[in-house]
């Protein structure tokens, strides 16, 4: 166990130095819902429109987005839960993406996924020894003492009671129901979780201790996290990489510290300059941008950029050559920095916004 | 009216009261595992103009504080006690026809999750303007125009066909607006927003409290904000009340609030989230355990059983004795601790303020 | 709207299409069974020794011993297209579309017999389901409003009871009771509503309280669960934050949503009801479509079994519709 902890940082150490996963111009399209009785098909919607990043062994991509953007769906291409319409997943070395669900098993111990909604995602009529022992009954793990000694002491590990190894989910408290989907997920020891919004439905003080969690398993265990997520805070303590989603396309993608201290894209400014920071001064002379009107629909999105009918940087400072190349140019990765790629026609960084963000003192 | 009787407007002592008063608030739910205590002795004054945050975790008793003052536990199996006055009438002891009049007209509600908070049923255009026409003596014509002038006053683009439009077919964030409008139609003085943008993308959630603060200014209405996020209470308030099973631990002005508190639970909630306006810190510092339970809830301090510094207090005094709400450094601030208040503030600054 | 009813339309159909094929099917099986030519089921006599010519002849001007593709083919041309039936000994009757045959135990068109009947049936049918739901309703209403009050303790007991009770016992029992001890009715013999609607009544009266009774009791509790669960619905504080009055709280944002699931429910039990005429036609003696069923089941006259089969699948089919199409009016959320 303790080899396997020092062997996380060296980030290469899949074969051929790859990375754990990478995602190459993956899309998910649903069928529109006007699918008729002669097979007549609506327009598709497009959850996830050509999406690209990897995660090194051990390491944290936070994804982040508003609701509709396409970051659950990912994480659902990527545990394999959604079959992707095209692209390529690879994982630890070979594509996964067109693995037919019996030639998946093997991966299904290695990736595995943690839910939003502790009440929900956990059968209420199974006990906890069931719901975290299932991993090892269904890929038909042996085990040397036997699973619930192993169920066991992974519960001890995230912080439950062993002793309640045959209650109910329903007797325990929302923090502890998502241990328990944590110590279910990990049980197989897997190379990768993908934890969509995991921390949403905590309260703050709890929330906390479930963030803590993750982050001394992901050093025990060398597991590495999609972690996605709407709260552009949580995402900055865990991530190691963030990628911003907007409406099924990745919009900036940058290592965690560059994301926040220069964000480029007009949408990841928008985003940080909503979020409200727990300092009353700071709130009063801090500048919001303001994003106008409703997400586009994904089943008819924009044309070239497709958040330039929301962009204010679109709105108020382009000239009519420039607003033309947003409207009707698909934009291609720009990179600014090794590592920090951005979709946009016309990145810049934007004074006063990060600044205000990023000064330690409270007064 | 009798003279012998105090008139509403004036408490016993004299002073005049507050546009809105509460206290000694108790709201128990008899249950078959014993008493739950939601709220338990809560007080507090709010004038016109105010902005009041109430900030707690689930179970703290925040919205049920909310319902009690809308007279919303009448008829249900809660056991109300104490005085809730909203200028100058009770609304605790009145009967369900006099706050039912109130309701809507003098107080106005948002609810957190607008879809499930409107009826599937019916258009959004119709349930704002039946709000309209509970109070109000016009036809169905004049209230469909000012429920469309409201609805293009919270900011929704064609609003004459959206009227129209079933809860369904709106967006998370049209919904809360169109919540909104029907909260406000009235013009209540009184606007209590329970966890208004909890359900809604932070993009979303400055567009609807950027609207409050704005309805709020035109309407010169109090309003109450409850929530659980620190940083929209910055945000949006003007005085915070910090609750804690079923409890007020600490109240003052926002400002007091975040620079100078004084509860040990408040520093829990600052220390326990993670902060985009400061370096960011390895680890984060929880607070242990889970909340009390309100059925058995923890004797002396409520929040005993978590606080990390009951070895602060002489003897056994945080297990024993409940502490009163007593006025911090401030006036206008209020700590419910056994610390002295001396040490409170050393403990701030010293130990907590700079980990922050 | 106009897709959602014509996709609902289409289905209806090949409902009923297989309903015609499975009925159909079941005319070629029962005489394999019993061992014994079709024809003696199709005209109910065997007119000639089974192995003479003119045995034959019929058989095959039947077209029993034409493949059974073909025979289908004649059966369905028979229904929608009308046909001339004989029993090769007298002269043939003409039988128009929509012809469901001829029942030549009784010398009759099946269609006439099922349009004789048809009147007695409804009759009953729509005064019990709207005794019943009106009945059932209410009761559930007022206990769901107050639950574990005195009402919702005497309506939900009490309906437990009906629940249990069948109709061959409260039928007889209510006749034992208003017609033979108490003597108020002392004539229920039916009557068209056209000729005498005081008779009608009269004898409609105890059929239909029996009826719905069972009914009743089954919507009362469904429409109580339903009701608490609607009045702990967000929509229903969010009314009752505006202001608005008890009654327009319950009637029209409570009941409205809770009565959704009932609608459903009520298509269903449309099925249900059908056979249930059937015991209640026959307890209190009314010539209606239940009571030609059992006539012709016990006499083995088998194109009125089909015929009455057939009608009855496309009574409940169309219920379904109207329901489905129901059920997207009261709930906007359902057409897309």
């Amino acid at each position: 166990m303790i080899n396997e902890t020092t062997a996380v940082p060296a980030p290469a150490s899949t074969p051929r130095g790859e990375p754990l996963l990478s995602v190459r111009n993956v899309s998910k399209y649903f069928p529109g819902s006007h699918s008729g009785l002669l097979g007549r098909r609506g327009t598709p919607i497009k959850a996830v429109d050509g999406v690209s990043f990897s995660v090194d062994q051990g390491q944290t991509l936070g994804l982040v987005g508003e609701s509709g953007c396409g970051k659950s769906t990912t994480g659902r291409v990527i545990s394999k839960l959604l079959e992707p319409t095209s692209g390529e997943i690879r994982f630890n070395g070979r594509d996964i993406a067109g693995l037919k669900p019996r030639e998946m098993k093997s991966y299904r111990s290695e990736i595995q996924m943690i839910f939003q909604d502790p009440f929900s995602s956990l059968n209420p009529r199974h006990t906890i020894g069931t719901i975290v022992g299932a991993p090892f009954r269904i890929q038909g793990v042996k085990t040397e003492h036997g699973i619930k000694a192993e169920v066991q002491s992974m519960m001890e590990r995230v912080g439950l009671n062993p002793e309640h190894y045959n209650r109910y989910p329903h007797e325990f408290s929302g923090g502890q129901r998502q241990r328990i989907g944590i110590a279910r997920a990990l049980s197989l020891r897997p190379k990768l979780i993908v934890c969509d919004e995991p921390v949403s439905a905590l309260d703050v003080s709890v929330q906390a201790q479930v963030v803590n969690l993750l982050e001394d398993l992901q050093s025990e265990f060398g597991v590495a996290f999609v972690f996605i997520a709407h709260d552009l805070s949580v995402v900055r303590h865990i991530a190691d990489r963030v990628a911003v989603m907007y409406l099924g396309k990745i919009m900036e993608i940058a290592d965690r510290d560059t994301l926040y201290s220069e964000p480029l894209h007009p949408y990841t400014h928008a985003l940080m300059s909503a979020v409200p920071v727990p300092d009353p001064r700071k709130e009063r002379r801090r500048e919001r941008i303001l994003l106008t009107g409703d997400l586009p629909s994904p089943s008819n999105p924009p044309t070239g950029c497709v958040f330039h009918t929301r962009c204010q940087k679109f709105r108020e400072e382009l000239t009519d050559v420039q607003k033309n190349r947003c409207r009707t140019e698909v934009p291609v990765v720009t990179e600014n920095a090794p590592g920090h790629e951005v979709y946009c026609h016309f990145p810049a960084p934007r004074a006063g916004l990060t600044d205000l963000l990023k000064t330690g003192a409270a007064t | 009216m009798s003279t012998t009787l105090p008139s509403p407007a004036v408490r016993p002592d004299g002073r005049k009261r507050a546009f809105l008063e509460v206290n000694d608030l108790r709201v128990h739910f008899p249950t078959a595992d014993g008493v739950v205590k939601s709220v338990d002795g809560l007080s507090f004054e709010l004038e016109r103009g105010e902005i009041l945050g109430i900030v707690g975790e689930s179970g703290s008793g925040k919205s049920v504080t909310s319902l009690a003052i809308l007279g919303l536990h009448k008829g249900s199996n809660a056991e109300v006690t104490g005085e809730i006055w909203l200028d100058g009438r009770e609304i605790i002891a009145a009967t369900e026809e006099e706050v039912r009049d109130l309701r809507g007209s003098e107080m106005g509600m948002i609810f957190q999750d607008p879809l499930s908070s409107l009826h599937p049923f019916y258009t959004v255009g119709a349930q704002i303007s039946e709000a309209y026409l509970v109070h109000t003596k016009v036809s169905k014509k004049e209230a469909r125009a000012e429920a469309i002038r409201m609805l293009e006053k919270v900011g929704i683009p064609n609003a004459p066909s959206r009227y129209n439009d079933y809860p369904h077919q709106f967006s998370g964030g049209m919904r809360q607006r169109a919540m909104i409008a029907m909260a406000l139609i009235c013009k209540p003085r009184l606007l209590i927003a329970d966890e208004p943008t909890t359900a809604l993308d932070v993009t979303v959630q400055a567009q609807i409290l950027e609207l409050i603060k704005q309805l709020h200014d035109e309407l010169n209405s109090a309003v109450i904000l409850i929530t659980h996020d620190l940083g929209v209470v910055a945000e949006t308030c003007d005085k915070v009340l910090v609750m804690y099973g079923g409890q007020c631990v600490e109240t003052g002005p926002v400002d007091e609030i975040f620079y100078a508190p004084e509860m040990p639970y408040t520093w829990g909630l600052l220390r326990s989230m993670p902060r985009m306006d400061r370096d960011r810190q390895t680890r984060l510092t929880p607070i242990p355990g889970s909340p009390p339970s309100l059925i058995n809830v923890p004797s002396g301090c409520v929040f005993n059983t978590r606080c990390p510094f009951t070895d602060r207090v002489d003897g056994d005094k945080c297990r024993t004795v409940h502490p009163n709400l007593e006025q911090g450094a401030t006036p206008g601030h209020a700590v419910r601790c056994h610390i002295p208040a001396a040490q409170r503030q050393e403990i701030w600054l010293t130990e907590i303020s700079p980990s922050l | 709207m106009v897709r959602f009813i014509t996709f609902r339309l289409l289905g209806a159909i090949v409902v009923v299409w297989i309903v015609s094929v499975v009925t159909f099917l079941i005319f070629q099986v029962v005489p394999t069974l019993t061992d014994t030519s079709p024809v003696y089921y199709y005209i109910g006599k065997v007119p000639f020794p089974p192995d003479s010519i003119q045995f034959k002849a019929l058989v095959h001007r039947f077209g029993f011993d034409l493949p059974l593709y073909a025979q289908y083919w004649h059966f369905l041309s028979g229904i929608l297209l009308g046909q001339n039936i004989t029993d090769g000994v007298s002269t043939p009757i003409v039988c128009p579309a929509p012809c469901f045959g001829y029942s030549f135990r009784q010398n009759e068109l099946v269609g006439t017999m099922i349009l004789n009947a048809a009147p007695v049936s409804i009759s009953l049918l729509v005064g019990a389901a709207i005794l019943w739901l009106v009945g059932g309703v209410a009761v559930g209403t007022l206990s769901a409003l107050k639950p574990g009050s005195f009402v919702d303790r005497v309506g939900m007991t009490s309906s437990l009871a009906a629940v249990s009770l069948p109709i061959f016992f409260t039928g007889p029992l209510l006749l034992l009771i208003f017609e033979y001890t108490l003597g108020w009715l002392p004539d229920t013999s039916y009557a068209p509503i056209t000729e005498d609607p005081a008779q009608w009544l009269r004898s409609m009266i105890l059929p239909w309280v029996s009826l719905a009774f069972l009914f009743a009791a089954l919507y009362a509790r469904l429409t109580r669960s339903n009701m608490i669960e609607t009045m702990g619905e967000d929509y229903i504080r969010t009314a009752r934050a505006k202001g608005l009055g008890r009654r327009t709280v319950v009637v029209k944002h409570g009941l409205r949503a809770a009565l959704t699931p009932i609608v459903t429910i009520f298509g269903i039990d449309v099925g249900t009801l059908i056979g249930s005429t059937i015991i209640t036609e026959t307890v209190f003696n009314l010539r209606g479509i239940g009571y030609l069923s059992i006539k012709s089941i016990q006499s083995l006259d088998l194109p009125v079994i089909l015929g009455v089969t057939i009608i009855a699948a496309v009574a409940l089919v169309v219920a379904n519709l109207i329901v489905d199409i129901l059920y997207a009016v009261i709930d906007p959320r359902v057409t897309v």
